[in-house]
């Protein structure tokens, strides 16, 4: 079904009172324009509206805003929290689109048009054509460093970032690496430094030149981030301190993946660590 | 030999500024408020040249206008009128390129220039030593740190090589070495300030400048101090602006002085004659005062 069949059919009942897609048209267009502008102008933030939302706000409301924006009664939807289909928050934002778009819904990564995710990338490529919607916290990338937005704006638009530097340098000097373990700092297409929401450091390298489009959402804090396809993006790093990613001492107890991102299951039962493959759908389609 | 750097009719008003501001302050009226208007002048038309490896002082009292000349050189504010050029010989390659607009010996004027541009030209060719440590130093990051800040801020991304610098030049400047990881919260009032000296260095600046640099330390520290910045002038060739309201730093200092009042230049010329036959009436006043 395309935007306009569903219209006709719903017309005469009204929809329960709501627009397609929960938001109205003017709001939709509001963020579609900044999702425009961010996309033109890689990891820059776009300051938007950030309408109230049935979810409360640092619930994924800015990726839920997005996400309305953009869907349409033909895609497919997953969402993913840390990874899992089925955690409550993925569950219910995916239950609460499919009431207001009526749109199919899915967990596997391949057949999903846009993927709204919390803080993971899924571990399967994603390909030309698809979306990917990460909800983001805090969308300040020099906010460890700078706490004034004006400051952080100017430093921004003058790329001034010694002081970033400075962070990772001293993080260099104390503890002989950086510490950051998530939300780690990237440079967008060379020029802004952009925080890249808090997924682990394993799932950087997967926004460097990839072929989806990934868009950033930050609710509460009313900004709006976007990385295009193919757009160089580089983790800061020093040229005696490579960046890295997280190493697992096993594979995955369920799949026997070594290639994914694990989680760390401490049993209730006996105290024992298992280490399980964080993308649920990759380890379900590892098992079949 | 041409001038390193050349400025003309440097002003500096506070406040919204009128047309009578230039003939109703001054010295001759003691006052920088204009009766007018209520701004504060707090430099008008300063002109200088400053030369390759020449220490040129600026005394006078407080509110004569001395580190406001400062801060304009360092760009921290925007001057409302006047003209900064650099010779472009001395211009590294990467600078030389920002600032290529014709092909005269001199730069454009540097006020014309955008923030980013200005910070680029900061970063390549200016060190600041504060009189308060506060302004200059992060106290809460590592005094190695403090120093790789503006090597970062010039593009280095190395840290064996930023820590080596550091090093270098905390050892110049007589911090012990073992004390490189501290931040100078930690440190006296008189490391701190080498610290701060050190910092300036990293970049190996063609133009230092200091204000106040020895304000607020006791007598035999800054005579340490002043024998540090003595030194590594001769050994770097650094052509330096110093501020003070000393006429003993601006004597061990300085090869010229400029004596400022109201926010104008009353007298100039070389420090020894400065001293020793003062012409105008504030300069005499000031040396009677100090000796």
């Amino acid at each position: 079904m395309n935007l306009q069949a569903w219209r006709t059919q719903h017309q005469s009942e009204s929809l329960h009172g709501y627009n397609f897609a929960f938001l109205d048209d003017s709001a939709k267009k509001e963020i579609r324009r900044s999702l425009l502008k961010a996309v033109a102008i890689p990891g820059y933030q776009v300051p938007f509206s950030s309408q109230e939302m049935p979810v409360a706000r640092g619930w994924g409301t800015g990726g839920l805003q997005i996400t309305l924006s953009l869907i349409l009664p033909e895609d497919i939807l997953k969402v993913i929290d840390q990874g899992c289909d089925d955690s409550v928050n993925a569950v219910n934002i995916k239950k609460f689109v499919a009431k207001v778009a009526e749109v199919n819904s899915t967990t596997d990564t391949q057949a999903a048009t846009l993927i709204q995710t919390r803080h993971r990338i899924p571990e399967e490529p994603m390909s030309e054509g698809q979306i990917l919607v990460l909800q983001v916290p805090y969308p300040e990338a020099l906010r460890e460093v700078e706490p004034s937005e004006l400051e952080t704006r100017r430093m921004h638009a003058e790329g001034d970032y010694a002081r970033m530097w400075l962070y990772l340098y001293e993080d260099i000097v104390r503890y002989g690496e950086i510490s950051i373990s998530y939300r780690y700092p990237v440079t967008v297409n060379d020029h802004y430094i952009m925080d890249p929401s808090p997924i682990p450091r394993w799932d950087v390298p997967k926004l460097h030149m990839s072929e989806h489009l990934s868009l950033f959402g930050a609710g509460r804090e009313k900004r709006i981030y976007a990385i295009p396809p193919y757009t160089r993006v580089e983790p800061l790093e020093f040229e005696d301190h490579k960046f890295r990613i997280e190493q697992f001492p096993v594979a995955c107890s369920r799949c026997g993946s070594c290639n994914s991102y694990l989680d760390e299951i401490i049993s209730d039962v006996d105290g024992s660590r298992q280490y399980f493959c964080s993308d649920t759908d990759y380890c379900d389609k590892r098992c079949a | 030999m041409e001038a390193l750097l050349k400025a003309r009719r440097l002003s500096k008003i506070f406040g919204p500024g009128c047309s009578l501001c230039n003939e109703s302050t001054g010295p001759d009226f003691d006052t920088n408020v204009c009766p007018h208007c209520h701004s504060v002048v707090a430099c008008n038309a300063v002109d200088f040249d400053l030369y390759p490896g020449e220490v040129l002082g600026i005394v006078g009292e407080s509110g004569s206008g001395k580190s406001t000349l400062i801060k304009l050189a360092h760009f921290e504010w925007s001057a409302t009128d006047g003209e900064m050029t650099l010779h472009r010989s001395g211009l590294p390659a990467a600078l030389a390129e920002l600032l290529a607009d014709k092909a005269d010996q001199y730069t454009c004027n540097l006020f014309g220039l955008s923030q980013f541009q200005q910070r680029q030209v900061r970063n390549a060719l200016m060190g600041i030593v504060y009189q308060n440590p506060l302004l200059g130093l992060r106290m809460n990051v590592s005094s190695g740190g403090n120093i790789a800040e503006r090597l970062l801020g010039a593009g280095w991304r190395h840290i064996g090589k930023m820590c080596d610098r550091a090093s270098e030049l905390l050892e110049k400047t007589e911090i012990p070495i073992s004390r490189m990881d501290e931040p100078p919260k930690n440190f006296s009032g008189g490391m701190q300030q080498r610290v701060q000296i050190a910092k300036a260095l990293s970049n190996n600046p063609l133009l230092l400048l200091l204000d106040e640099v020895t304000t607020g330390l006791d007598l035999s520290v800054q005579a340490r101090v002043l024998d540090l910045i003595r030194s590594l002038q001769r050994e770097f060739q650094l052509s330096m602006l110093v501020v003070s309201h000393d006429l003993g730093v601006i004597n061990l200092l300085c090869n010229r002085t400029m004596v400022m009042k109201h926010g104008r230049v009353v007298e100039s010329g070389l420090t020894d004659q400065i001293l020793q036959d003062p012409q105008h009436g504030y300069t005499q006043l000031l040396v009677a005062s100090q000796l």
